[in-house]
């Protein structure tokens, strides 16, 4: 089992690090937080099951000595992509890489379960088994996935120092990442602006979105906040929304390493990543770049060519 | 000037100082006829142009919005209309996903001594703006 061998690591790495995050159990069963541990007692705490959605490279940037993260297929990509953007020293970090066939989205299992309290968990094998005081419920995890899980490219991290299980590869097709965005793509400019105006309509500026998104690292001095620049003013209307998430979204211009954590903090399940998304096919499409993938890469807003083989001269 | 519509638009331009804005100085001393809808806000550069001065200003009120710098090879900072090319050409991409016209967007490069093709694109963008109408109902 991957959580014995999850925490042996954890003890052998600690002598060496100043912190270890990784995972633990939250307020419920059906929670999982975030643990930071620095003595050995802890590390009976850590817990690694579906369940553990939140990607722990956020932390990464902030961390001043050296620390050790347990990272998913889907989190290695983020720490890629510090490497790229020089945000972090790699000498800094030890990697525990889980090869992960899959999280769970919360949301979904209460939703499911008609958000009754939750006094039992337990997982087999492609499947979730939830304990409420009405009787149990047991829930295919191809169900309760969040949408990044369906399309999912890398189960195995990219980078890595230790592995806690075999590695594994993906069963998805590599077209089905974009499908969502192609789908909207199909249809006509009317029906996309009044599907994002539906959606972003129902932003109450939490910036949740933000604060989770693990490349948003101006942090405090985002200018969606400050007055000077003003970009956006406090007016609860949909053109502040919608320039509220085109900052997040151009500001991430070939950045978005898709791990779906503003999707997963937004209390209005708006679709936040989309527009991410559709950058990230048109880089696939102009430079042949995905975020978060080769630590030699570097971000196409970062760089340029003289004679760009893709970008033609716009007519009248 | 043809067939512009006699009500006027408001169609916001970022010229460079170097290349476009000259240029479009050349063109009022050539005293070439131009539309009057766009109002030009001088940049540094067109590398100074975020993408987002041109989705604030299409969502605040702007019916068009037109990007002008130097020639590629030509940039007065070397490589500044490099990364523009690369921004502008994501923006352009990613405002017909969102609802917006493309075609309310435009972004070329004009020097300095191309007084008549300023008039063309200006001409020309002023007329593509006004075949789409209003961006805003009032």
């Amino acid at each position: 089992m991957s959580t014995q061998k999850l925490k042996e690591i954890i003890k052998q790495v600690l002598p060496d690090v100043e912190t270890v995050i990784c995972w633990q159990e939250g307020y419920d069963k059906l929670n999982v937080t975030p643990i930071f541990i620095t003595s050995p007692e802890q590390v009976d705490q850590v817990v690694w099951n579906p369940l553990c959605a939140q990607n722990l490279a956020s932390y990464l940037p902030s961390q001043k000595k050296k620390v050790a993260v347990a990272v998913k297929g889907c989190d290695s990509r983020t720490i890629v992509q510090y490497m790229q953007e020089g945000l972090i020293d790699r000498n800094n970090v030890v990697i525990i890489g889980i090869p992960c066939k899959g999280t769970v989205s919360k949301k979904k299992v209460q939703k499911a379960i008609g958000n009754e309290p939750v006094e039992e968990v337990t997982f087999t094998d492609g499947s979730i088994k939830v304990k409420t005081p009405s009787g149990e419920k047991t829930l295919a995890l191809a169900d309760v996935c969040p949408t990044k899980c369906t399309s999912c490219q890398f189960p195995t991290p990219i980078v890595y120092d230790q592995l806690t299980a075999d590695a594994i590869k993906s069963d998805k097709p590599p077209e089905s990442v974009y499908a969502d965005v192609a789908e909207l793509e199909g249809k006509t400019l009317e029906e996309r602006k009044a599907y994002f105006a539906s959606q972003f309509d129902k932003c109450i500026r939490c910036y949740a979105c933000r604060n989770a998104c693990p490349m948003c690292v101006c942090q405090d001095s985002c200018i969606a906040e400050t007055r000077d620049p003003h970009w956006i003013t406090q007016k609860n209307s949909l053109d502040e929304k919608v320039m509220f998430h085109m900052i997040h979204a151009l500001h991430l211009a070939g950045r978005c390493v898709e791990c779906g954590e503003c999707e997963r903090v937004c209390p209005m399940e708006i679709p936040v990543a989309k527009l991410k998304k559709k950058i990230n096919k048109e880089m696939k499409d102009l430079f042949d770049y995905t975020p978060g993938v080769n630590p030699e890469d570097k971000p196409p807003m970062y760089t340029f060519n003289v004679d760009e083989a893709k970008i033609k001269e716009h007519k009248l | 000037m043809s067939e512009v519509a006699p009500k006027e638009l408001r169609i916001v331009g970022f010229l460079c100082n170097w290349c476009s804005y000259g240029g479009a100085d050349t063109a009022g001393v050539g005293r070439f006829k131009q539309p009057t809808d766009l109002r030009i806000i001088r940049v540094p550069c067109s590398g100074r142009v975020d993408p987002m001065f041109v989705v604030r200003a299409l969502l605040t009120g702007a019916d068009g919005v037109l990007v002008s710098g130097c020639h590629p090879r030509d940039c007065h900072y070397t490589d500044g209309n490099f990364y523009a090319r690369r921004r502008l050409e994501m923006l352009k991409r990613l405002l017909p996903f969102m609802g917006i016209d493309d075609r309310r967007f435009h972004y070329t490069w004009v020097s300095a001594s191309e007084g008549q093709k300023w008039q063309q694109v200006v001409t020309g963008f002023t007329n593509q703006v006004h075949a789409l109408g209003p961006m805003h109902q009032k």
